[in-house]
């Protein structure tokens, strides 16, 4: 789709506001709908249209698949870290109340956290599994 | 009034796009209806006022899996093939007999269940409440299902990261490496399996 000038330039447009409303669901999940899973997804949809229309090279060249085998683990790592941290103050496993200076920061915080780990585990392995079908069907 | 209007159009919709998807042979088309019978049960689910449930299914449902069997159909054809579905070697009886019998023990089981958001329903009954009443005061979240997801049932989502997490781990592991070819073009590929 390298040549269809109307894609190009649609897409172009649409990106940045796809990747704005991922941020908004991501951390506006607790007062509206959404939260980590479906910002993670949105936020995915962004640059795997970039990577349909401008080529998964290029796509790649944004994050690098080693990136995403990070950031796949990373965020489960973030969620099972916050357990850990939660253990550490003296709460059970993911026990927020403990990590603010009251229950309700605590769970603000934790819940906030948790969120973003579980947003970027779905964004990676979605773009994972995106680029390696993607990258089998190429002919070589 | 208008809700039921809604309801009976989208669903419809739903039997119209099931009745299309068996018939088209055409492969790419059918993925293309699968994507909007998605995007029609995601109008449902906000009819039902379950806006998280419709978020997930307009985005998931409707975009990724739609991507991700689009994929698989340029992996499986080759280039000469006209992407159809060949015609079942079968007889359609069996499956007919197995298609009516569940479907009329699930109509006669709808009998049965309480009306839709009767608060007596089992249901709402058991932690619904508690969940309802107590979630602003516990954590501080206006909307009740981040708060469930999040905090109450903390160790479910901690469970369903790892399975994606997972999942991304068995895609990369089955087809992720580089295939072997017989001249190596590409340099500075890093994906080593």
């Amino acid at each position: 789709m390298k040549h269809n000038l109307i894609l190009r330039v649609i897409s172009k447009f649409m990106i940045p506001l796809i990747f704005l409303f991922a941020l908004y669901v991501q951390f506006h999940g607790d007062f509206g709908p959404g939260g980590g899973f479906q910002a993670g997804v949105i936020f995915s949809a962004g640059i795997i249209l970039y990577a349909l229309v401008f080529g998964t090279e290029l796509a790649q060249k944004i994050i690098p698949p080693r990136v995403l085998h990070f950031l796949a683990s990373l965020g489960v790592l973030i969620y099972a870290g916050t357990g850990v941290a939660s253990l550490i103050l003296g709460g059970k496993y993911l026990e927020y109340g403990v990590l603010g200076s009251n229950q309700v920061a605590g769970q603000h915080l934790g819940i906030l956290v948790i969120e973003l780990g579980v947003g970027i585990t779905v964004m990676s392995v979605m773009l994972i599994i995106f680029f390696t079908f993607a990258e089998r069907g190429r002919p070589e | 009034m208008i809700e039921s209007i809604v309801d009976i159009v989208l669903l419809a919709l739903l039997v119209i796009h099931a009745i299309a998807i068996i018939y088209l042979r055409n492969l790419f088309a059918v993925i293309m209806l699968f994507s909007s019978f998605s995007f029609i049960s995601a109008g449902l689910f906000v009819v039902m006022d379950a806006v998280d449930v419709a978020f997930t299914e307009a985005a998931v449902g409707a975009g990724i899996s739609t991507v991700l069997m689009l994929g698989t159909i340029a992996l499986t054809y080759s280039r000469g093939d006209n992407k159809q579905e060949k015609l079942p070697a079968h007889k359609p009886w069996l499956p007919l007999i197995v298609v009516i019998l569940t479907g009329g023990m699930l109509i006669y089981g709808t009998s049965d269940i309480p009306a839709f958001g009767d608060p007596l329903a089992p249901a709402q009954q058991h932690v619904a409440p508690y969940y309802l009443e107590q979630s602003l005061p516990d954590t501080g979240v206006p909307n009740v299902v981040t708060a469930v997801l999040a905090s109450y049932r903390g160790f479910d989502t901690l469970g369903e990261v790892t399975v994606i997490f997972t999942a991304g781990v068995a895609v990369l592991l089955l087809i992720g490496g580089r295939r072997r070819t017989k001249t190596e073009t590409r340099a500075g590929d890093d994906r080593e399996t």
